[in-house]
């Protein structure tokens, strides 16, 4: 048995103590502003929202009848479009996932991880491309049309630390000392100050991208078991929870006390919204894998009506593959490609497609050579999908070829993720993208979206 | 006691009077006084009365990072419970008040030089079903064994420092073999801080858990992987995007690096680590400008020489036990001692450990395996459930598994998936020591102050800021009238008890150090 190495699962680190490598510092000592508490002259009001058939609690002004506040549910469903963010964590190994059988030196620089001859299904709008054979679900999408390719997308001078690369993706920008997520600004801008569900972390930790300076977000790993439990029933645990949400919103003198009371004020707001989130029938069968239990818990939130506008969820494998690649990649790839297809296909089934628009990322792409370790070490540009059925379905620049490779001997971009971002911003999201991406104004906005 | 007032005599009488002192510092002491009053004179009152409340900490703005030096302030109850906070994991009952006695110096000498073996006191751990601990062999439980070593110890600087270099050599179980090998790398890293960081470097770099976790046993002179190259300088001695290092220097330095190789073994995985001088690569190497026939123990040193690495260790040993950047004259003056001592690591830790910002600066979030710790210190719990390991992970640290290699983010430990986990290790810590609501036994008929008072001790009296105590207090007093029914007395005021533990600990004032 060999076992797949890598340097890690990359999540952000505490490289951002070390003083100078300043990549993201700060991004938890945000800024609250301190809004007025979520909830206050709020009441907890239970109903069963009619589409899914759950039984949920959300908090709505005390008064409001309950129909009125299922119509606005309701509403509120049929306009806001909601991004799912999938991370593969660590560098994917992209020339894998769209791996670029036709292309001149292919062979040569990966004797051993190449495809196999005629493995993979061709990329139809670029045949010298092939889908990783566990990639079924994707490429399936892709002819349906419902499959956005950036084939190489990256930046200039690609930073090949993960920490660093991670960093610029999530903050939208070449910026190491930026505190905000891309998309926690959009928040900023458009996001209210009572709803910590807008930006949702499908996982344990917020995700950076979601960091906002000042409006609420959420970390959920589990939709359905979010409860605070304690040896304290009712009627006394009802005042506990007061007290305990009262400390989420008291005055604070220090960075460190001021993301503790952030932290509970959220917490209960959480709490109290997902109390009777309980378990709930997937109109679709999911695969057996992480990521298709968060999406099929994100589904039926979607469902639900949950207010939900961006969302982050991290994709299941370790992606970081410097050794025994294959054997990690493909079960990687497969859980993940199945998954997504699951998504769209419970997303389809509840009349929601056209809604939720799914963009997968990396930090970046691996080196075009493999090395010695039967794994590749880390690289340049890499491909973004965006999945949907509103998403064009056509690629957005080309594959560079293997042959004029940068000067570390990776792959250079055609598209700069920033320019996808303004797109999505712009395209997608209905805002403009020059107070949320810096330097706007200088990338192309490539058409992500079906006429 | 008694030599100001002198000895009863035929015209006064001595009395012993009791009454309750307040330290300002989160507990109220019995004193005995005793008072001289004329014959025939009304005697004091002989008691004391009903115990007050703790007087609460009143919010103060921390101070601004201060010049290089020994903290001059008060060093009493609070400033040793924020010692053990942070170079241990916190005090069991009693603790703060005997280190702050000694005096600040005494104090963090008496932590960071301990006399004699390390003990662990106490029962010893077991897993829910009653049964020993298995670390080598069973998942979870050498998170167990750690956090139980944690809790129960003698010398808990020690433990303190394996865990600063845990996450600074932050190596995981998920591409190691063995957890035998991972608590292997845990003695090096426990004695690593009584030595210099150059020991502590080699000894990790031929670590068989780092030379399995970050492929340093597959780089060989046929095919280089530049991954322990690359960490070794971005992560553990210099830095990124500080223009210590460029992308060559990390080539070249892979190719020195070669030479470790292991056997692996169907059963056990990577086994018989060792340097072969057949699969190191001779040939000449330029790493940071210098060229020679480098090999792993010269990129050990080219690294911890660099003029780049001392100012990269202090900011980042500063950052473990200070949440605030240091002023310049402290970094450079922490610099000096560091380069004066042979990059030895304790007299920085000591320095640290006495500088006015670490006492007067502002708080930070303690560890979610440091609360959980010091959660059971505090109540004097030993280690009887598994649920420690599922609930690190949910609060984001579960040990020998920190998500990458460069360790956990200690600023990002806070959020609502986070909150809930150490919500619930008070839950599952109060499973003990919590009061049964419904089977009748309580029969307190405690006053409002009573029961904050009862719950506080049951913690060990952590001091509260006074907002905090204002809001337990209120709430404590509200549940009384919930009660209608005599039969809901009893209940009612056990879960007010349950309530009081469960916001203490579960309060900033728990949860930050």
């Amino acid at each position: 048995m060999t076992r797949s190495r890598c340097c890690s699962n990359y999540t952000r680190s505490s490289l951002f103590r070390s003083a100078a490598a300043r990549a993201g510092d700060g991004l938890p000592s945000i800024e609250p502003g301190m809004p007025v508490p979520a909830g206050t002259g709020l009441t907890r009001r239970g109903f069963i929202a009619g589409a899914a058939g759950l039984a949920l609690a959300v908090y709505a002004a005390g008064k409001t009848p309950l129909p009125l506040f299922e119509d606005g549910i309701a509403q509120a469903a049929q306009s806001d479009r909601v991004i799912v963010s999938i991370f593969l964590d660590g560098g994917a190994d992209t020339m894998s996932l769209l791996a670029p059988v036709g292309h001149a030196r292919y062979h040569e620089l990966r004797p051993v991880l190449a495809l196999g001859e005629g493995e993979g299904t061709p990329f139809s709008e670029d045949p010298s491309l092939h889908w990783h054979p566990a990639a079924t679900g994707i490429s399936q999408l892709h002819a349906e049309g419902k499959v956005t390719v950036f084939p190489a997308v990256g930046y200039d001078d690609a930073n090949q630390s993960h920490f660093t690369s991670r960093h610029f993706w999530e903050v939208g920008e070449l910026d190491t000392d930026a505190r905000t997520g891309w998309m926690g600004r959009y928040l900023d801008l458009v996001g209210s100050n009572d709803n910590p569900l807008q930006g949702l972390s499908l996982s344990n930790t917020l995700a950076p991208a979601l960091a906002t300076r000042d409006k609420p977000v959420a970390a959920v790993e589990g939709v359905t078991d979010y409860d605070l439990w304690s040896w304290v029933d009712e009627p006394v645990s009802d005042e506990m929870f007061k007290s305990f949400k009262r400390m989420g919103s008291m005055k604070s003198e220090s960075p460190a006390l001021r993301d503790s009371r952030r932290a509970i004020r959220s917490t209960n707001i959480i709490r109290e919204s997902l109390a009777s989130f309980g378990e709930f029938e997937a109109p679709v069968v999911y695969p057996d894998a992480r990521l298709g239990q968060q999406l099929s818990g994100l589904a039926a939130l979607l469902g639900a009506g949950m207010p939900l506008r961006c969302v982050s969820v991290t994709a299941d494998g370790a992606y970081d593959t410097h050794s025994a690649q294959k054997e990690e990649l493909d079960g990687a790839i497969k859980a993940t490609s199945d998954s997504i297809l699951a998504f769209q296909r419970d997303l389809e089934a509840r009349g929601l497609q056209d809604r939720v628009l799914v963009q997968v990322w990396s930090e970046f792409g691996r080196r075009p050579e493999e090395n010695g370790s039967a794994g590749t070490d880390h690289g340049a540009a890499g491909v973004s999908l965006l999945i949907g059925s509103r998403a064009s379905g056509r690629m957005v620049g080309e594959f560079p070829g293997l042959v004029n490779l940068d000067a570390d001997d990776n792959l250079r971009h055609t598209s700069d993720f920033r320019a996808m971002y303004c797109s999505l911003l712009e395209q997608w999201m209905g805002h403009d993208a020059a107070p949320i991406i810096p330097g706007a104004s200088r990338f192309a906005r490539p058409t992500l979206l079906k006429p | 006691m008694a030599t100001k007032a002198g000895r009863s005599s035929r015209k006064f009488k001595i009395y012993r009077r009791r009454r309750w002192v307040d330290g300002g510092d989160g507990v109220v002491h019995l004193r005995t006084r005793s008072i001289r009053r004329r014959r025939g004179q009304k005697p004091p009152r002989k008691d004391p009365g009903p115990r007050p409340l703790p007087r609460a900490q009143k919010p103060r703005h921390p101070a601004r990072p201060q010049p290089f030096g020994v903290y001059r302030g008060p060093f009493g109850r609070l400033e040793a419970t924020r010692l053990l906070n942070r170079a241990g994991f916190g005090p069991a009952p009693g603790q703060a008040e005997k280190l702050a006695r000694m005096g600040l110096r005494k104090a963090v000498l008496s932590l960071t030089r301990p006399k004699g073996q390390a003990k662990l006191i106490g029962p010893d751990p077991v897993d829910g079903e009653g049964l020993a601990l298995a670390p080598y062999d069973s998942w979870g439980h050498d998170h167990l064994w750690w956090l139980d070593r944690m809790v129960r110890t003698n010398q808990p600087f020690k433990e303190r420092m394996a865990l600063v270099f845990h996450d600074w050599f932050a190596t995981s179980n998920a591409s190691v073999s063995q957890q035998r090998q991972m608590i292997d790398q845990y003695w090096t890293l426990r004695a690593g801080a009584y030595g210099t960081f150059d020991d502590l470097v080699l000894k990790i770099t031929r670590d068989p858990a780092m030379l399995q976790w970050l492929n340093g046993g597959e780089n060989n002179k046929w095919s280089p992987n530049e991954n322990y190259a690359r960490e070794l300088m971005e992560l553990f001695t210099l830095g990124a995007d500080r223009g210590a290092y460029t992308e060559n220097d990390v080539r070249e330095a892979a190719r020195a690096l070669t030479g470790w190789r292991y056997d692996w073994d169907d059963d056990l995985g990577a086994i018989n680590f060792r340097y072969d001088p057949e699969f190191h690569d001779d040939d000449p190497k330029t790493i940071f400008g210098k060229k020679g026939g480098w090999g792993w123990k010269d990129v050990c040193r080219l690294c911890v020489t660099h003029r780049l690495h001392a100012s990269f260790f202090v900011d980042k040993l500063w950052s473990y036990f200070v949440p605030a950047a240091p002023s310049k004259g402290t970094r450079q003056a922490l610099i000096r001692l560091y380069l004066k001592n042979g990059r030895r690591i304790l007299p920085v830790v000591e320095a640290i450990l006495q500088h006015p910002d670490f006492y007067r600066g502002p708080p930070m979030v303690k560890p979610p395996v440091v609360f959980n710790a010091s959660l059971l210190r505090a109540l004097g719990l030993p280690i009887q459930t598994d649920a420690w390991t599922w609930l690190g992970d949910g609060a984001g640290q579960q040990l020998f598994l920190p998500p990458n290699v460069a360790g956990w983010d200690d600023e990002r430990w806070l959020d609502t998936s986070t909150v809930r986990a150490r919500w619930l290790m008070v839950t599952y810590a109060l499973d003990s020591r919590h009061h049964d609501a419904w089977d009748d036994s309580y029969r307190e008929r405690e006053s409002t102050r009573e029961a904050v008072n009862r719950a506080l001790a049951r913690l060990g009296w952590p001091a509260l800021r006074s907002d905090h105590q204002n809001e337990l207090v209120a709430m404590a007093d509200r549940i009384p009238a919930y009660v209608k029914d005599d039969w809901q007395r009893r209940p009612y005021l056990a879960m007010r008890q349950n309530a009081l533990l469960q916001l203490i600990a579960s309060s900033p004032d728990f949860q930050l150090s």
